[in-house]
């Protein structure tokens, strides 16, 4: 019967979860470098056809009762889909720079992609929840991936100080997340997001909004928005540069696409009690992220910066409350996760005579003298990331503060446009840094080929090349989140 | 007559001590450790009068889950305490900054 079909539904998550754990045991059998290289290419086919798998929801436009799995735990809706398509690309990438990079530091094993594809696992019931308990299982199967993943340097002190803060307070959040779930399982009486929505309307009490400000504190900790966005610097600058790939897009995607389902679906009917908290939240992560972004020496520092900068902006889609001001986040969302990625990536190439990594923006002045080719694509991010036209990143902001205007917040995007200067500042200073200091001729070192191709893809998907994208993906946005409004 | 706002006072209270363990701790990580897992008991209490109260076992079920996954966390949270401290040789929360800014 439905079982049957709740299989169908959920078929990625068993695939990804039945290979992870053959995997796992593979894993303890070799030992040999090879070995990891061929078991993270397989993670990577897995993750490919998971993709494949998931793709034609999102293309149907799957929506309502008949996506519901497991008598309603679970839902392989369309908006799902759109999120579980860029988590998967994102987690692809970073699998695909991690043996460069770990093994020349003789640290590549076979636990890396075992670990990032439960992470992925983790993610995908996420963004699939229907319910608190199934966001819960899917926040933590990830968390404590990500954890693990932090550390994964074993022998380096500040990958080990990274796993241990990103512990810790990844730990508080989930904490706080699950004070919010059980005073809204209190007072709404169930856990089903629609059983809640129904229960939580016109004037709630104050219990309930205690636990709707708890569940919302926690999920600002894990998109890493302002205030709850101390632990993002430290865990990006101490976990290997792949790991910070993976933190600054997967989990970030996954966990803004989660906020976006509580917030439509659980609270619902409470908009105007959680739109001041995520308009808070938004304006306060773009000043801050700009603000804190401009004394920063360490690249990847200033990218956790700029990416709590970023958390903002999207903020202010969901801040909208409309199906365009989702549909639009998930387009930023899109255009952040290629600009995250190129952005770490040309972090990782970035290596001394010797093949350590450079990482301090003092090191990388004048690089465009020796570097022409790393110079430009470092250059295109910065200003794609800054907003300015004609690069992609211009349109993720467009349609998110378009969005804001017709749901009537004027003065939301007024402020956000506003605060989108200061970050240009720090964008620009990297450019100027590498364009027209004197050459530290510090950056000399070869990178990988792999690395240079996913480059390369990156800096053309934003290139102005990227707006023959903008149909198409406007009108999947469209469809993942008008699934996610059907009443 | 002891109500459910009596269990959701205890389980606030001892979620503050959790958070504020945490916070003010100054000693080492290993009370961080046991402030996590205080936070994550308040909760269950919460989960469970709260199931008691609507007479429904959702609550209960979830408490369950809650178990299962704060000993999973315990676990990692140790053995990432462990490659700590064997680089550094201490496991002092003021020692832990090597990053800053």
């Amino acid at each position: 019967m439905d079982f049957v079909q709740s299989f169908r539904l959920a078929a990625p998550e068993v695939l990804f979860s039945l290979s992870g754990l053959i995997l796992l045991l593979a894993s303890a059998w070799t030992r040999s470098d090879r070995g990891a290289r061929v078991i993270t290419w397989l993670t990577i086919a897995v993750l490919v056809i998971g993709g494949a798998m998931i793709a034609p929801a999102l293309a149907n436009g799957a929506a309502g009762p008949d996506t519901l799995a497991f008598s309603a735990l679970f839902t392989a809706s369309a908006f799902a889909a759109f999120a579980k398509l860029l988590i998967i690309a994102a987690a692809a990438a970073s699998l695909v720079i991690a043996p460069a990079y770990f093994q020349r530091l003789g640290a590549y094993r076979n636990e890396y992609p075992v670990l990032v594809l439960f992470a992925v696992l983790g993610m995908c019931l996420m963004v699939s929840s229907t319910n608190l308990l199934s966001l819960y299982i899917g926040l933590e199967l990830n968390s404590l991936a990500a954890y693990v993943l932090a550390a994964f340097l074993r022998n380096d002190d500040r990958s080990a100080e990274a796993g241990l803060k990103y512990f810790v307070l990844g730990s508080l959040a989930s904490g706080i997340l699950l004070f919010g779930i059980s005073l809204t399982y209190g007072f709404a009486g169930t856990i089903g997001y629609d059983g809640i929505a129904a229960a939580l309307t016109g004037k709630i009490s104050t219990g309930a909004v205690f636990g709707l400000v708890f569940v919302f504190a926690g999920l600002a900790f894990k998109i890493s928005a302002v205030p709850f966005h101390m632990w993002t610097p430290d865990v990006y600058e101490g976990s290997p540069t792949p790991v910070t790939t993976f933190f600054a897009s997967a989990p970030k995607v996954a966990a803004l696409a989660l906020t976006v389902i509580v917030a439509i679906e659980a609270f619902g009917n409470q908009i105007a009690a959680w739109q001041p908290i995520v308009v808070f939240a938004a304006l306060a992560s773009i000043v801050i992220g700009a603000l804190g972004a401009i004394g920063q020496t360490n690249l990847k520092r200033l990218l956790a910066y700029s990416s709590i900068n970023n958390v903002g902006f999207l903020l202010i889609g969901l801040a909208a409350a409309t199906p365009q001001g989702v549909a639009g986040m998930l387009v930023y969302l899109a255009i952040y996760t290629a600009m995250t990625i190129g952005g770490f990536v040309a972090v990782l190439m970035l290596k001394d005579a010797d093949g350590n990594p450079v990482e301090s923006l003092a090191d990388i002045a004048g690089l465009s003298r020796h570097r022409k080719v790393l110079a430009a694509c470092i250059a295109m991010i910065m200003f794609s990331l800054a907003g300015i036209p004609p690069l992609f990143g211009f349109w993720g902001k467009f349609v998110v503060f378009q969005a804001a205007v017709e749901a009537g917040h004027i003065w939301l995007a007024a402020i956000g446009i506003a605060a989108s200067v200061i970050g240009a500042f720090y964008y620009l200073k990297v450019v100027k840094v590498m364009y027209f200091d004197e050459p530290a001729m510090k950056a000399v070192g070869h990178s990988d080929w792999m690395h240079q191709a996913l480059l390369g893809l990156c800096a053309v998907a934003i290139s102005p090349l990227g707006y023959l994208l903008t149909k198409p993906l406007g009108a999947l946005a469209a469809t993942a989140a008008g699934a996610l409004f059907i009443p | 007559m002891i109500g459910v706002e009596h269990y959701v006072v205890v389980s606030s209270i001892l979620f503050v001590l959790g958070v504020l363990g945490i916070f003010l701790n100054r000693k080492n990580v290993i009370v961080i450790l046991m402030a996590i897992e205080l936070i994550l008991l308040s909760v269950n209490l919460n989960l469970v009068a709260f199931s008691s109260f609507l007479g429904d076992l959702t609550g209960q079920v979830f408490a369950m889950f809650v178990l299962t996954v704060a000993a999973g966390e315990a676990a990692i949270g140790l053995a990432i305490l462990v490659i700590y401290f064997r680089r550094r040789g201490t496991i002092a929360v003021d020692d832990v900054n090597r990053m800053k800014g």
